[in-house]
């Protein structure tokens, strides 16, 4: 066997699989293309756009680029066109597209927009990232969150409703007490609550996961809007007025220019969210603990025939997912907005399950995720500053299409936790 | 270590799955046990492995009383199993399926894969076993996924090792290879508990011989024993252990399969230009282990694949492309390989189950309503010519012991008329009265000149019943053979070796 399998001219493992030739990513960038050439050479703009790239605190001073916007636009055309004639070559060689270059096509297309939206304007560029990690951090919170759940086998769609309850209870505990850190961890008990009910429903009443979990974020949602009405607008001053966490600029690296300001000068949620992503990628796939973890949410027959508890490993992990969304919720209002606001969250619990998709069950890949859709959310506000040439609307559901683009095109068909969504049932 | 379990009782609500069970295993012993399906082996295993909690009895490892609250406390105890279905995480490497539950730890935290690793390595050179501890468990054949579970059990220390059914998909020489491993551990002080319902394997391997008939003990045998004799004892009365058919009378190729090709939906070639043809009145068996095409083979005739290639012609008409509507109407039966999923409707009556493909009109559907007077008739009538034993056709077929529901899949397929029959794994999981039922009507659909293809992983089944035996391996037929080749070409066919040119020609000559 291993000799006809070693004669064959594809990798080990593979050595059965037909070469399927697939021209879904050709076709998308064949489309972007004549999307590129309508926009910046048809309807091409004259001027000059310019980027600011260091914001009046920074200590290097960059100067600001400026690029001619027609030629700008001309030019990445071209450009886009070559690599998707390229793309057609290795899909015609049933050759697999990296994924370098649909990045390196992104941010190419990117440029060329952000050139075009902004003729005769400035964009700038540390504002458009800073405002991209504050609008992620829930994201990437909730997504964590999410990849936790999965990958121990209980579906998490209750992110929605863990991020509004860390909000809603952070920003009140924040305001009795003002200690803003109190509204902290009073969020991850919060979202630790939401997350005991889907845990006990879905664990040890094996009711369908999605469905609790749907359920429990209209819960939220009601309870949340209802004592917002009765109990947090009458008395607004003493119970929804939380303080905020200061900016906390970090030496020497906050001096970085482009990244400084972006990484390094935030608050001390953006920290913690930085030292989760770590913790939980180091959990998840080095220690013993993140090894169990996954062991059940594959295969929980197996685990158990290993001497692994594997409801109480849901259980614990399940809330565990619930206190890492809740600090998600508690940025809402102690880290950007400043109070709390009726289903202020918006979606964002969702966006988070889909960056858990789009990136793959894996902590890094979905910070990445998270990071792309707080970015296009961000992208949508910026230029409606600067005054886009696009319609406003247009531009709100960008984050939207995005997420659409990403969860069902990019991704493809993607393998989760096997047992993620079954309930375990012993014996 | 001396396992000794005393008057071992569980209940299932009314069933009694195991009834004052007793069993003494002596160190270093290979012990057997030997029952039907469904006669409660498992189950006692289940018990001894903490999985399952017995409502009376007790398990005593070297005379001592134990008290499992569950597996970890077995293995800890030294008991260690390799399950019928593997307890491996396919997404896991070798060394992380050892290492998990017994983890060791370095300085924070971090999981000690090198340690895990030298232990794999350990174990594989102590019993000659090839396995790279940093293989992903899926993409291993399930022989060396065995080995692991084995690897598994032994880096805990196991004194007493417990294999459930464990050559069920094996092939006959990795089942060589596993007696010998058997014996390995014996000769170095294991004792072993042999879980099988395959008479020449206990014959081979085993010191003593307990047989278990309806969760309860029912003799003790010598593996000097005959096989009729373990059959008896096993199955309570004599058993006809060979079928009684007459020399095959074949007739015109009536379905002929050329080039056909399946791609399953990650794009793998899981059926590789498969030819063949069935002649009228004769049994095609097709062999091999499980996985190596043949689900997909028998889908891809019903027409339950979507991506094919070549052709598949029935008395002339292409089959390839139609609907499962059309392959039925063109006389085609078909028996899944798994009823439950594929056979039946488990919360449906046994009369609905009968009538579940003749939805499209009468006798059985008038103007859109059901005439349940007609449904009711068929299968009354068809309960008693299959011998379906249940409380009245009404009963839901998910109540059925497996042997009366296969009945049942096969009454349905069995009475309408037919130009072909397809069973895969017509006799998985049933006792071995129904088996020789079973087999009996299909050495009968034979004979009436229906052209017949029996997919099995059990050699011995295959042996009895075909007139010819195509032999798959990955997704590709390594050889037609004649049915009175010996299991030791098919046993190496099985593996992929190609039969001698003499064997093949046999066989060309019997379709001629």
């Amino acid at each position: 066997m291993t000799a006809t399998s070693t004669a064959r001219p594809v990798e080990a493992g593979a050595a059965d699989r037909v070469a399927v030739r697939s021209y879904k990513a050709p076709i998308a960038y064949g489309i972007f293309t004549l999307i590129a050439l309508v926009l910046f050479v048809v309807l091409g703009r004259d001027g000059t756009s310019t980027f600011g790239l260091s914001t009046n605190a920074d200590l290097v001073q960059l100067a600001p680029v400026s690029l001619p916007t027609r030629i700008t636009g001309i030019v990445v055309t071209v450009l886009l066109a070559v690599i998707a004639v390229f793309a057609f070559t290795l899909a015609r060689a049933a050759r697999r597209i990296p994924l370098w270059l649909t990045v390196v096509f992104g941010v190419l297309f990117l440029v060329a927009f952000l050139t075009w939206a902004s003729a005769n304007q400035t964009i700038p560029v540390p504002g458009l990232l800073i405002g991209t990690v504050s609008l992620s951090a829930p994201l990437i919170f909730g997504a964590l969150g999410g990849v936790l759940s999965e990958r121990v086998g209980v579906v998490n769609v209750a992110i929605e409703g863990q991020l509004l309850a860390g909000a809603f209870v952070s920003a009140m505990v924040a305001s009795i007490t003002n200690q803003p850190l109190i509204g902290v961890l009073a969020a991850m008990v919060a979202g630790m609550l939401v997350s005991f009910v889907l845990a006990a429903f879905a664990i040890k009443y094996l009711v369908d996961q999605v469905i609790v979990g749907v359920v429990l974020n209209v819960l939220v949602t009601g309870l949340t809007s209802f004592l917002y009405a009765q109990v947090l607008v009458p008395n607004s001053q003493a119970l929804n007025s939380p303080p905020r966490f200061p900016r906390i600029p970090i030496p020497l690296l906050s001096d970085i220019p482009i990244l400084g300001p972006v990484l390094f000068r935030q608050t001390i949620i953006i920290y913690v969210m930085y030292v989760a992503v770590a913790l939980v990628y180091f959990g998840l796939f080095h220690t013993r603990w993140g090894l169990r973890l996954r062991a059940v949410g594959e295969h929980p027959t197996a685990a158990d025939t290993v001497g692994i508890k594997v409801a109480a490993t849901r259980f614990w992990n399940v809330s565990l997912a619930g206190a890492i969304a809740g600090i998600g919720g508690a940025f809402f209002t102690l880290g950007s907005v400043g109070s709390f606001n009726k289903e202020m969250t918006a979606g964002a619990g969702f966006i988070a399950l889909a960056a858990v998709i789009f990136g793959r069950w894996d902590p890094l890949r979905a910070t990445l995720a998270a990071l792309l859709f707080g970015f296009a959310s961000n992208l949508q506000n910026v230029l409606g500053v600067i005054g886009s040439p696009v319609p406003s609307e247009f531009m709100l559901m960008l984050p939207y299409v995005v997420t659409i683009f990403a969860v069902a095109g990019l991704v493809g068909q993607v393998r989760g936790p096997a047992a993620a969504g079954k309930p375990y049932v012993k014996g | 270590m001396k396992l000794e379990l005393r008057g071992i009782t569980k209940r299932f609500g009314a069933l009694v799955a195991n009834d004052h069970i007793d069993l003494v295993v002596e160190p270093g012993e290979i012990h057997c046990l030997l029952g039907e399906n469904g006669a409660g082996k498992s189950t006692l295993m289940n018990v001894l492995y903490g999985l399952y909690h017995a409502e009376e009895g007790e398990i005593l490892l070297d005379d001592v009383v134990q008290h499992f609250a569950g597996p970890g406390d077995a293995m800890a105890a030294g008991i260690g199993m390799v399950h019928q279905h593997f307890m491996l995480i396919p997404v896991f490497t070798v060394a992380e399926n050892v290492m998990l539950g017994h983890e060791e730890t370095r300085f924070g935290g971090r999981l000690d894969l090198a340690g895990a690793r030298a232990k794999v390595r350990e174990i594989s050179a102590r019993f000659g076993f090839d396995v790279d501890p940093d293989a992903l468990v899926d993409d291993l054949p399930v022989g060396v996924q065995q080995r692991v579970e084995i690897i598994k059990a032994l880096s805990r220390d196991a004194k007493v090792l417990v294999f459930d059914e464990p050559t069920a998909v094996l092939t006959p020489q990795e089942t060589d290879e596993l007696m010998a491993i058997m014996r390995q551990l014996k000769a170095g002080g294991t004792s072993i508990v042999f879980i099988t319902h395959k008479l020449r394997e206990v014959r081979e391997v085993a010191d003593r011989i307990t047989v278990i008939r309806h969760g309860k003990v029912v003799g003790e045998a010598q593996p000097t024993a005959t096989n009729a004799e373990l059959a008896s004892l096993m199955v309570g009365r004599a058993v006809e252990l060979t079928v009684q058919k007459s020399p095959a009378q074949p007739g015109d190729r009536a379905l002929v399969v050329e080039n056909l090709s399946v791609l399953d939906a990650n794009g793998h070639r899981v059926v590789d230009s498969v030819s063949l043809d069935v002649r009228a009145g004769e049994i095609l068996a097709i062999a091999g282990v499980q996985g190596n095409g043949q689900t997909e083979l028998t889908e891809a005739i019903l027409g339950l694949q979507p991506h094919v290639t070549g052709t598949i012609t029935l008395d002339g008409r292409s089959l390839r492309g139609a609907s499962v509507r059309d392959v039925l109407d063109s006389g085609v039966g078909f028996v899944p390989e798994d009823r439950n999923e594929d056979g039946l409707v488990g919360a449906f009556t046994i009369a609905e189950n009968l009538m579940l493909d003749r939805s499209e009109g009468a006798p059985f559907v008038r103007g859109g309503t059901l005439q349940l007077g007609a449904v009711q008739r068929f299968a009354e009538e068809k309960s008693a010519e299959f011998d379906v034993r249940s409380q009245g056709v009404g009963t839901p077929v998910g109540r059925l012991s497996g042997g009366n529901q296969q009945k049942v899949v096969l009454a349905r397929e069995l009475s309408r008329e037919l130009r072909l029959f397809v069973a895969a794994q017509p006799t998985r999981g049933i006792d071995v009265g129904s088996i020789e039922f079973v087999h009996k009507r299909i050495v009968a659909t034979r004979d009436e000149g229906i052209p017949v293809i029996v997919v099995s992983t059990e050699l011995d089944e295959v042996v009895a019943l075909a007139d010819r035996i195509a032999v798959m391996y990955r997704g590709g037929i390594v050889g037609i053979v004649p049915g009175s080749t010996s299991r030791d070409v098919l046993g190496l066919m099985m593996a992929g070796e190609a039969p001698t040119d003499h064997a093949a020609t046999a066989a060309e000559g019997v379709a001629r």
